[in-house]
């Protein structure tokens, strides 16, 4: 390529200032010949096959234009060819960098421990069963038990929580996440595409590549295409005996951009979701995602947390500090949310050497530390035991209830200690994202939820949705979702992918939020990795300006060949290297079109 | 029955994908309900019968054909 650049620079300079015709006309043909070599070799092959490609199609031009000694032709529209599949290979490859990113986070090698001594190997050489060391700061190779050993570990690429988490002998670790601290030893349990990260990849590359109903028409469309134009040039030739003319429709017949233009606004997009932890399954998907009507919500894990968390408290004691070490030493012993909810509050470790602690269900705790009873539970546990609740705490109750709180009272030495107020929060922010959501598209928003009507329609007051249903059964969401269907609305269900995969598959889109789980990733059509909502106007949006994207792209193209097939007829500007300068042009800007999404990002906006 | 995955080198232009569909469509062992090149991954996915064709044949058709192979994984 580099050889024909310089050999048409000689010709041009030899052709302004040394003015020797043949000798011009002579390095333009060995230039020419020089780029035609490689695109032959390309057209033979797909010849061979029987396959009539674009190359096919320019090794014809280019000869036809050395017989009829057009040579500057030739070796321009030849140049002008590698130049550009140069720049497209250059560009294609940006878009696709997402997913590498993404394969990145699998080391290539990883070391194996065998008979006491370490061996570093090939990642595609571990087995199911070997033990293998993960060092501090280095990535987790597969998915496998920790045996030895005790660490941090980041694991941001699968659940999208950025605080690392302990992991301890017998606990299970994934490829893709990383060791922020400490050592460990792990047996390897599953590998390479098994792996639940190897599975969000497959995912992301098996999207990027599917094929839309849009584009599989563009690529039928496409076949027959160049085989026609092929036809046209001979016609044009057999009619009209220009050679010139038809070797021009040969250039200009080629479908660059209307091929390439759809799949890169879609792997683009795609590679774009995947780095902002939204997975689309398809392209299909995102056309669906970008048309909905109607986003049904599931809402414990989804609408909020999913974990109570104690969101406020009245204490009637002037020794705080004393109670809560109390309560901290027995509400441990127990796995319940509440008291585990209460833990996390306090965060403050305390340990008595005589204690002893019992459960009573529905009620609360009774703990004995140093003979002192604690109880921590609901009313029924302190009236009965007995201890006196003032009124000014019983209307404090009464308000906490209102308020959707669970409560736990702690009590000892016959008197009321404090009052916890335990609730499942919503998401934060989520009011902002649902009316992001809204003003982007989204007709309406409908809660469907197992839990009391009463604790619903909270949810659904503070954050404005327009329709809000409880004690349903999984069953009863079905059918909600169906009914929704024969409208004509076209239907998200978003869910937490555990328990409600029929209506994640019933929905025309199923997202499920929060862990690229195999589960979710089976049933769902999107998935958020994060759980955090600002992720779904993400990819609400992003789907939109995928859709849009791709119809730049095809009005791009089509304008591109009718412009140049008009200017056939219409004066005689056009000429084999302006119209394969156009087409390569055209590609690129198809492309650098596409790469726009990579940097799409959803606007900071604060509607409230 | 055994299915193959061929990693290669980044594929540019979508008429090679035609191209090696149709180099592997030509090839005895393949089953060609089977197979997808796959674009934007640069991989090549198939079913073939290796008591009939040997992967290193199918890898062999391939180059031929001007691509080359990163690598070839293969899973009963």
């Amino acid at each position: 390529m580099y050889v024909s650049l310089v050999l048409i620079i000689l010709a041009y300079i030899n052709l302004f200032i040394f003015k020797i015709d043949t000798i011009t006309e002579m390095i333009l043909l060995i230039s020419g010949l020089f780029s035609t070599l490689p695109i032959m070799i390309q057209a033979y092959q797909s010849v061979k096959v029987k396959i009539i490609s674009i190359d096919v199609l320019v090794s014809i031009a280019v000869i036809g234009a050395i017989l009829i000694k057009n040579y500057d032709e030739a070796a321009i529209v030849s140049f002008l060819f590698l130049f550009g599949a140069y720049l497209e290979q250059r560009t294609l490859n940006k878009t696709r960098s997402a997913i590498y990113d993404l394969i990145e986070m699998i080391p290539n090698t990883v070391i194996k421990i065998s008979n006491n001594k370490t061996e570093e190997i090939d990642i595609d050489f571990v087995n199911i069963g070997d033990t293998l060391l993960v060092k501090t700061g280095s990535k987790v190779p597969v998915d496998g038990i920790v045996t030895h050993g005790e660490g941090y570990i980041n694991e941001a690429s699968i659940t999208g929580e950025s605080i690392p988490v302990v992991k301890r002998i017998g606990d299970i670790v994934y490829a893709g996440t990383i060791l922020d601290n400490g050592t460990l030893h792990i047996e390897t349990q599953k590998i390479g595409s098994d792996t639940t990260f190897g599975k969000i990849i497959e995912l992301v590359e098996e999207a990027q590549d599917s094929k839309s109903k849009a584009e599989r028409f563009m690529d039928k469309f496409s076949k027959y295409y160049t085989p026609f134009i092929l036809i046209l040039s001979i016609v044009t030739y057999i009619i009209t005996k220009n050679i010139e003319l038809s070797i021009t429709i040969l250039v200009l017949g080629c479908p660059g951009a209307l091929v390439i233009g759809i799949p890169v606004s879609n792997v683009s997009g795609i590679g774009n979701g995947a780095t902002n932890g939204v997975l689309f399954k398809g392209s299909e998907t995102i056309k669906d995602f970008s048309n909905i009507d109607v986003m049904v919500f599931d809402k414990t894990g989804t609408l909020t947390i999913g974990r109570p968390k104690v969101s406020d408290v009245k204490f009637y004691t002037k020794y705080q500090n004393e109670m809560l070490l109390y309560l901290n030493a027995i509400e441990k012993a127990s796995n319940h949310p509440l008291s585990q909810a209460i833990v996390e509050y306090i965060n403050i470790d305390s340990t008595y050497d005589s204690i002893h602690v019992e459960t009573i269900k529905g009620k609360g705790i009774i703990g004995t530390i140093n003979d002192k009873t604690i109880y921590a539970g609901n009313l029924i546990l302190i009236k009965e035991a007995n201890i006196q609740v003032s009124s000014d705490i019983l209307a404090d109750i009464e308000t906490f209830e209102k308020e959707g709180h669970s409560i736990i009272l702690v009590a000892y030495d016959n008197d009321i200690k404090a009052l916890f107020g335990i609730r499942d929060e919503i998401r934060p922010n989520m009011e902002n994202d649902l009316k992001q959501l809204k003003k982007s598209g989204i007709k309406s928003f409908v809660i469907l939820s197992g839990d009391n009507q009463g604790s619903v329609n909270r949810v659904a007051k503070k954050l404005g949705i327009d329709h809000a249903i409880g004690n349903l059964l999984p069953s009863d969401k079905l059918k909600y979702i169906k009914t929704l269907q024969d409208k004509d609305k076209i239907v998200a269900y978003i869910g937490d992918g555990i328990n409600d995969s029929p209506s994640l598959a019933q929905a025309n889109i199923g997202i499920s939020i929060g862990g690229g789980t195999d589960v979710a990733i089976e049933t769902s059509d999107v998935v958020l990795i994060d759980a955090k909502f600002n992720k779904l106007t993400h990819a609400y949006k992003l789907s939109k300006k995928i859709i849009a994207n791709m119809k730049q792209n095809i009005l791009i193209a089509l304008g591109v060949v009718t412009v140049l097939i008009s200017g056939l007829f219409i004066g005689d500007w056009l000429s084999m290297s302006i119209g394969m300068f156009v087409h390569e042009a055209s590609i690129l800007i198809v492309i650098l079109n596409g790469m726009r999404l990579l940097k799409f990002k959803v606007k900071k906006e604060n509607i409230i | 029955m055994k299915n193959a995955i061929i990693q290669l080198e980044t594929l540019t232009c979508p008429s090679c994908l035609q191209k090696i569909n149709g180099a592997l469509k030509k090839l005895k062992g393949i089953e060609h309900e089977s197979v997808q090149v796959m674009f934007n991954s640069s991989k090549v996915k198939f079913a073939f019968n290796s008591d009939e064709i040997s992967i290193k044949t199918i890898e062999n058709s391939i180059e031929n054909l001007g691509y080359g192979i990163i690598k070839s994984s293969i899973k009963d």
